[in-house]
């Protein structure tokens, strides 16, 4: 298991040098989205338009931050992960379209999404979840926000990041899951208990 | 200082200290389990969780971004002057949102829109009790959307009897996997009907985890139940290890003859629950039990 230092925009072979179980320390632009931004993203893109921010390169981010409006500057107050999963109808075809390269959350994701990590580069990694004061530490700035109507919780926030993590590489490109294994381990011991009680 | 202005003081001191402080007998579960995992991977995340509660408490920041959906069950004396306290309570949330801040999160249904500021149709959600006694009691309780989601109610046929009960508390938590940000809290509501199972399940996180049901049968399930569901090896935020609950606290009632429900409520190891107690001339306290 190693560790990494990766920069916005990752380039293809550093994304696909990561392995579940390492751990990376992220800098640069991370762009948040969850279940209203993902479907926005892929209808703007399926109707030919252009998104208001080129994500190509840069980490997707399942999160929902605490942001207020403090003067003229939006300031966060938390902004730990949202559950990935949710995100798993969307996830494959975002990755396809976007051209991102990292998708950061909790909770695990599905075999789609790990199919598309392995075809077109991409891993996805988790903070831990619910750790949102630890994980604002990483944000310099909330650079800017779209889709504002959509809610705060729901809005594409762009926020610039220094050293964000640890995040734990949780999929990789080669298609490894590591929440899948733990799932199926799991299910293993439901089946063993189930006859015990 | 009229008794409006009291209570809405205690109310909104209530939804602060509940959403930057974590319950000491949480914090201590969590520590003890850091001593008792032995991969590094389980371990690392559960010294963030820990890093995450003392960092909250220091800077006066919400615990989770999730600063969940605002619930509270009510416990009004009988001889406490009651008035509609929905104004009260909506006027606090409002505050709240503003100022410690809160994320909102009542959106509509059907046309997507967030309200902005946690208020809207039947949100904060109340649940109101007659009591003995002339003091109003609010008991607060903001849980997140992604342990909510893992949270189920069984019918269950009730001639799988006990047995029944055991197998779909241990289906949901492996279903639930690594979704409610494990180790987790249970809790279980046994009988009453399909809307109560649940009321109850609830209910029962705000007891304590060093707390076991006052039955000693029902206490004896839930330690059974305990041990079975951190064998499952799920582990903290699913990435495997010894400690998938960190409690299992259950409730219950008569049923009907045909049904046996069974509402299990899964609630994230960000475990926020607080209560503050009114007298009749607005005095309050804040309690974190």
């Amino acid at each position: 298991m190693a560790e990494y230092r990766l920069e916005t925009p990752i380039p293809e072979e550093d994304a696909r040098k990561l392995r579940v179980g390492d751990v990376v320390y992220l800098s640069g632009t991370i762009v948040t989205a969850r279940d209203a931004a993902h479907r926005r993203v892929l209808e703007v893109l399926n109707k030919g338009e252009k998104l208001p921010i080129d994500l190509k390169g840069l980490a997707i981010y399942h999160c929902g931050p605490v942001i207020k409006k403090v003067g003229e500057e939006w300031q966060i107050f938390g902004g730990g992960p949202t559950t990935s999963t949710r995100m798993e109808i969307f996830e494959a075809e975002f990755i396809q379209k976007t051209g991102i390269r990292a998708v950061i959350g909790k909770g695990g994701m599905g075999d789609k999404t790990a199919e598309a990590m392995k075809r077109f580069g991409a891993f996805y990694a988790t903070f831990p979840g619910g750790a949102s004061a630890l994980a604002i530490k990483a944000v310099r700035r909330v650079k800017e926000v779209f889709w504002l109507d959509l809610g705060i919780p729901e809005a594409m926030w762009v926020l610039e990041v220094e050293n964000f993590g640890p995040l734990l590489v949780a999929i990789d490109s080669c298609g490894d899951n590591l929440h899948k294994k733990v799932s199926l381990k799991a299910s293993e011991k439901l089946n063993s208990i189930l006859k015990e009680i | 200082m009229s008794s409006v202005k009291l209570l809405e003081e205690g109310l909104f001191q209530l939804v602060k200290k509940t959403s930057v402080k974590l319950p000491d007998d949480v914090l201590t579960a969590l520590r003890r389990a850091f001593e008792t995992e032995e991969s590094d991977l389980a371990k690392s995340q559960l010294e963030a969780l820990l890093k995450d509660a003392e960092l909250a408490l220091k800077e006066n920041l919400p615990i989770c971004q999730d600063t969940g959906t605002p619930t509270f069950f009510v416990e009004i004396g009988e001889n406490f002057p009651v008035r509609n306290l929905r104004p009260i309570f909506e006027e606090v949330i409002r505050k709240a949102t503003q100022e410690i801040p809160l994320r909102p999160n009542a959106v509509n249904p059907f046309t997507g829109k967030n309200s902005g500021d946690n208020v809207g149709r039947f949100v904060p959600i109340i649940h109101y009790e007659i009591v003995p006694g002339d003091e109003l009691t609010v008991k607060f309780m903001p849980k997140g959307g992604g342990s909510a989601n893992t949270s189920r109610l069984y019918m269950i046929s009730p001639g799988l009897g006990i047995r029944g009960v055991k197998e779909v508390v241990l289906r949901a938590v492996f279903e639930a996997g690594a979704k409610p940000c494990p180790p987790i809290i249970v809790g279980v509501g046994i009988g009453g009907a399909e809307d109560f199972a649940m009321v109850l399940a609830k209910k029962a996180l705000f007891r304590r985890l060093d707390e076991r049901n006052p039955d000693e049968k029902i206490a004896k399930l839930e330690e059974e139940l305990f041990s079975a569901l951190n064998s499952l090896g799920i582990g903290p935020m699913g990435v495997g290890g010894k400690i998938t609950v960190l409690g299992v606290s259950i409730e219950w009632a008569h049923r009907h003859p045909a049904s046996l429900p069974v509402g299990v409520c899964t609630m994230c190891w960000a475990s926020r629950r607080g209560i503050a107690k009114f007298k009749r001339d607005g005095s309050y306290q804040i309690l974190m039990p």
